[in-house]
């Protein structure tokens, strides 16, 4: 398709604007002209061709409106309308972040309520809304670990971190200046005590987990690690990327999680639109609390205001006070399933998993073969052993039966790994469906290999250069 | 409301297959005094039209204003009906990070024009697929600057957001390095003298905003110069996006990196976001910048398509080593911000000088009333400060009016006691500046 810069034909005009109703100024006297810029490269197309554009290259996208979307540790669920209308309410949409607390009320409520409803289903004792995604949100985490340790005069320089941790953790640590050391897993998929315990030292300011792992794991020894990480004057830091596996279930605050963060665009179901935006809320038990970053909401009475005077709080991670209308979808969201409802979409998330789990361990390799949380991690080794045809030629072959693939080569543990999230908004024909595709693409694999590795066949484009893209580097377009 | 479409019957089959009595027994790994049977503190569930009156009755508590004439980091502009038609689209929003780039050209191809348009706005080569906001995309690329040039001292210009500062301060402490504030003169500018005093060999990078947080325009290149000179880069923050519309980008006045807020172009005012975080580069740090980057290149069959490249920067694959964490970006924003500029095309242009007439308009009304006077002299785009006796009075005013009124400057520089930001967009008609002169007389 073409760029629409290469529909650019000079003249055309897609947004108007209004005459002016002020006298014009001047504007080498009112700026000055050397601070005036000269070109202005900008597209120029009519309104019927930006429209035709944009709607065609959604067309070349794929959505969770238009099919199943099993990508590990990613929670592509359904995304409620409803919430969306309700985060467009003009009481929402429109209000300036820097208006003072007296016009902002209901939005001041409504985060409040929202960080008190997570406190709950957590189990933690305050949480902040500020960082604007999961990644963000470590970050804040982290940060708040090494505030806490500077608070107290102790220098603690290691962060431990599971081999099946996701990218973001190890990155997080560094970023505080933390050295992190990695983690093994034992046989089970679960965390090495033995490994866990020799490394355990009053240098280690925490160790960073996520329950259950990115293996759609529950950690078994969860007790007996929160103990080893106590024992020594560490905090437990939760990644709460997998939180779908255990809402209405378990709660992290009990199990003795210090921190813990959030995306709400996975477990809470606000769409993640191609990328972003995201909310990663940061919750932490009491004596964290202080650390939070500012500004936070203080309640007096009825009445909603903000406050910065919390002097021991890392400062401020992002501008204003998040990624809020993001949170008005989630809050939309937990308010409309209620306890209830968020317990049973647990319950539909971790029985659909164990189904697919079921229907394909004959066919695909399970290397960690007990039941399973929100997700499953088979192993396409069989296929690349036997066939030549890797995870890869799998995934592009999902494409053409109309799924999304799942998550593949991650987690790094796991060889070939294909990492299948289900989620509890699919219907039994869904995952069946999904289960016959994959079958019949070890069927193809074994019989004819080629046409695995061929896909996909259904796509606008196929098997796209990446090499190429990064050794010669075309990242924005330029005039011929 | 429950979206799980599971019978009784489909999750009885389902427990067969699988081979549990109960979907309890799924739970067996999660130690049984743990476990717990219900949540307090939720309430119970609300039926779709229950819910979208909770919400709509939590939106009503919040006072809508006729008119606002607060900027400072956040800009009201018209948005024109195609950029919500287009972002509405289930296939962009309900899309997760296009990982899978046969089934993903959509979002990857706008995202690639959204980089050209970024770049040549801000005057540099390269341009990133967006960061979280402005101050998070300002922070991440003061890190690098420490990071490429092996030196631990970031000056920041005071009339940079002092929001902007505070991230600032907060990532710099973490990864250990410092930060020191350039005063700003009777101009409103950064102060060249102090500056230069400040300047030495520990110094990885300056830092300025233009339009700065008084609305003044910064003379960038004499800044650009003095940074060079000792080996420091120049980081470039700018107000409202808007104003590069007409105003001479920091990249063409030497700036390494342009860094700010987009959610100017094409994204609500959401009471602070999702917004946008625009990150440009002079090419040459193309391999080192944060976040995600779509590049072109060709597929088996030689078409042109694009993918996510670049990305052994990325935490999925550095892990401990990766330029930044980042990994969620704010996709959907940066394709508001498309559409918004394929939209308004050249017009840019025009509404900026729309902006900048709108301004004039109330500054010179405003310094009609007696009481009212100027306080920094350098030109300005669609922001400005004046001072006034009484500033919290002045406000309450517009407030009993129905106004947000001005940004008080006092709240974030004590040296500005009795000082307001007033900002006039686009949007603001004659009449409404006119009736708000009208509460101030």
């Amino acid at each position: 398709m073409k760029l629409i810069f290469e529909k650019s034909r000079p003249g055309r005009r897609a947004a108007d604007l209004p005459a002016s109703d002020v006298p014009p100024v001047d504007l080498n006297d009112a700026i000055g002209e050397k601070y005036l810029r000269g070109d202005l490269e900008m597209p120029e197309v009519a309104e019927i061709d930006l429209v035709r554009h944009f709607t065609n290259l959604s067309r070349r996208n794929f959505g969770v409106d238009l099919g199943f979307y099993p990508l590990g540790s990613c929670t592509m669920k359904y995304n409620p309308k409803v919430n969306e209308d309700a985060a467009a309410l003009p009481g929402f949409a429109g209000l300036h972040p820097a208006a003072s607390e007296s016009f902002a009320q209901g939005n001041l409520e409504l985060m409040f309520s929202m960080q008190r409803l997570l406190s709950h289903i957590f189990g933690m004792a305050e949480f902040t809304l500020q960082p604007a995604a999961g990644a963000h949100g470590e970050l804040t985490g982290v940060m708040m670990i090494k505030k806490y340790f500077e608070s107290r005069g102790e220098k603690r320089g290691i962060i431990l971190i599971p081999d099946t941790a996701h990218g973001t953790n190890p990155a997080s640590g560094a970023l505080c200046g933390f050295e992190t050391v990695t983690l093994r897993s034992n046989a089970e998929g679960g965390v090495d005590l033995e490994h866990l315990e020799s490394l355990m030292s009053a240098n280690v300011a925490a160790l960073m987990l996520t329950n259950p792992n990115t293996l759609g794991l529950f950690e078994r020894g969860i007790e007996k690690v929160a103990a080893l990480v106590h024992g020594k004057g560490g905090l437990l830091y939760g990644d709460g990327a997998n939180a779908n596996a255990f809402l209405g279930k378990v709660r992290p605050g009990d199990l003795g999680f210090d921190i813990i963060q959030l995306n709400l665009h996975k477990t809470f179901s606000t769409p993640h639109g191609g990328g972003g935006p995201g909310s990663g809320p940061v919750g932490v038990c009491a004596k964290l609390a202080d650390y939070l970053p500012v500004p936070r909401i203080a309640k007096k009475g009825e009445v909603y205001s903000w406050s910065d005077n919390y002097p021991q709080s890392i400062g401020r991670v992002r501008s204003f006070y998040g990624n809020f209308a993001v949170v008005v979808k989630a809050y939309a969201y937990i308010r409309s399933l209620g306890a209830e409802g968020l317990r049973r979409a647990t319950e539909m998330a971790v029985l659909n998993a164990n189904y697919i789990k079921e229907k394909l361990k004959p066919h695909f390799d399970l290397p960690y073969d007990r039941v399973c949380m929100h997700e499953c991690v088979f192993s396409g080794s069989r296929q690349a052993a036997q066939n030549g045809v890797h995870t890869t030629d799998i995934a592009k072959r999902l494409i053409d039966f109309g799924f999304h693939p799942p998550t593949v080569y991650f987690p790094l543990i796991v060889e070939q790994a294909m990492m299948i999230e289900p989620t509890e908004t699919e219907s039994k024909e869904t995952l069946d469906a999904f289960c016959d595709a994959m079958i019949a693409i070890a069927l193809e694999a074994s019989q004819n290999p080629q046409l695995v590795k061929d896909a996909p066949f259904s796509t606008p484009v196929a098997r796209l250069d990446e090499v190429l893209a990064a050794r010669r580097p075309d990242v924005t377009w330029k005039k011929q | 409301m429950d979206y799980c479409p599971h019978t009784q019957e489909d999750s009885e089959q389902m427990q067969a297959v699988i081979g549990v009595k109960s979907i309890d027994e799924l739970f067996d790994d999660i130690p049984q005094k743990y476990r717990i049977k219900n949540i307090p503190g939720v309430p119970p569930p609300l039926s779709e039209h229950e819910t979208m009156e909770l919400l709509k009755s939590i939106a009503a508590r919040n006072s809508m204003p006729s008119m606002t004439l607060t900027g400072a980091g956040a800009y009201a502009h018209f948005i024109p009906s195609v950029v919500g038609h287009i972002t509405g689209r289930a296939e962009f929003y309900t899309a997760y990070t296009p990982y899978q780039a046969e089934i993903s050209q959509g979002i990857l191809q706008a995202t690639y024009e959204y980089q050209t348009m970024i770049a040549h706005l801000t005057g540099t080569e390269v341009a990133n697929a967006s960061m979280y906001d402005g101050a998070s995309a300002m922070a991440e690329a003061a890190i690098l600057a420490a990071k490429i040039s092996g030196r631990s001292r970031i000056l920041v210009a005071r009339s940079v957001h002092p929001q902007y500062r505070q991230v600032l301060s907060t990532y710099l402490w973490a990864n250990g390095f410092t930060l020191s504030e350039i005063p700003y003169t009777a101009q409103g500018r950064i102060d060249e003298t102090e500056l230069e005093k400040a300047l030495d060999d520990s110094v990885a990078a300056v830092i300025l905003q233009s339009p700065n947080f008084f609305g003044c325009i910064e003379d960038i290149r004499p800044t650009a110069l003095a940074a060079h000179d000792r080996g420091a880069m120049l980081i470039a923050g700018f107000g409202d996006a808007t104003s590069m519309g007409i105003l001479e980008p920091a990249g063409a006045c030497g700036a390494d990196f342009v860094v700010g807020e987009g959610q100017s172009f094409g994204n609500p005012l959401y009471y602070g976001g999702p917004y946008l975080g625009i990150f440009a580069a002079r090419e040459k740090y193309l391999r080192r910048i944060p976040g995600r980057i779509v590049g072109a290149t060709v597929d088996k069959n030689g078409k042109r398509g694009f993918v996510l490249t670049l990305q052994t920067r990325e935490q999925h694959i550095r892990r401990e080593k990766a330029t930044s964490n980042i990994c969620s970006n704010e996709a959907l924003c940066a394709l508001a911000a498309c559409v918004y500029l394929t939209a308004l095309g050249k017009n840019l242009r025009e509404l900026a000088k729309l902006n900048i007439y709108k301004t004039q308009y109330l500054k010179s009304r405003l310094l009609e009333l007696p009481g009212w006077n100027r306080v920094f002299s350098a030109p300005v785009y669609n922001e400005f400060a004046l001072a006034y006796p009484d500033a919290k009075a002045a406000n309450a005013r517009l407030e009993e009016a129905g106004m947000i009124g001005a940004y008080d400057l006092g709240r974030d520089y004590p040296e500005l006691e009795n000082t307001l930001l007033f900002c006039a967009t686009e949007l603001i008609s004659k009449q409404d500046m006119d009736r708000a002169v009208e509460a101030l007389r």
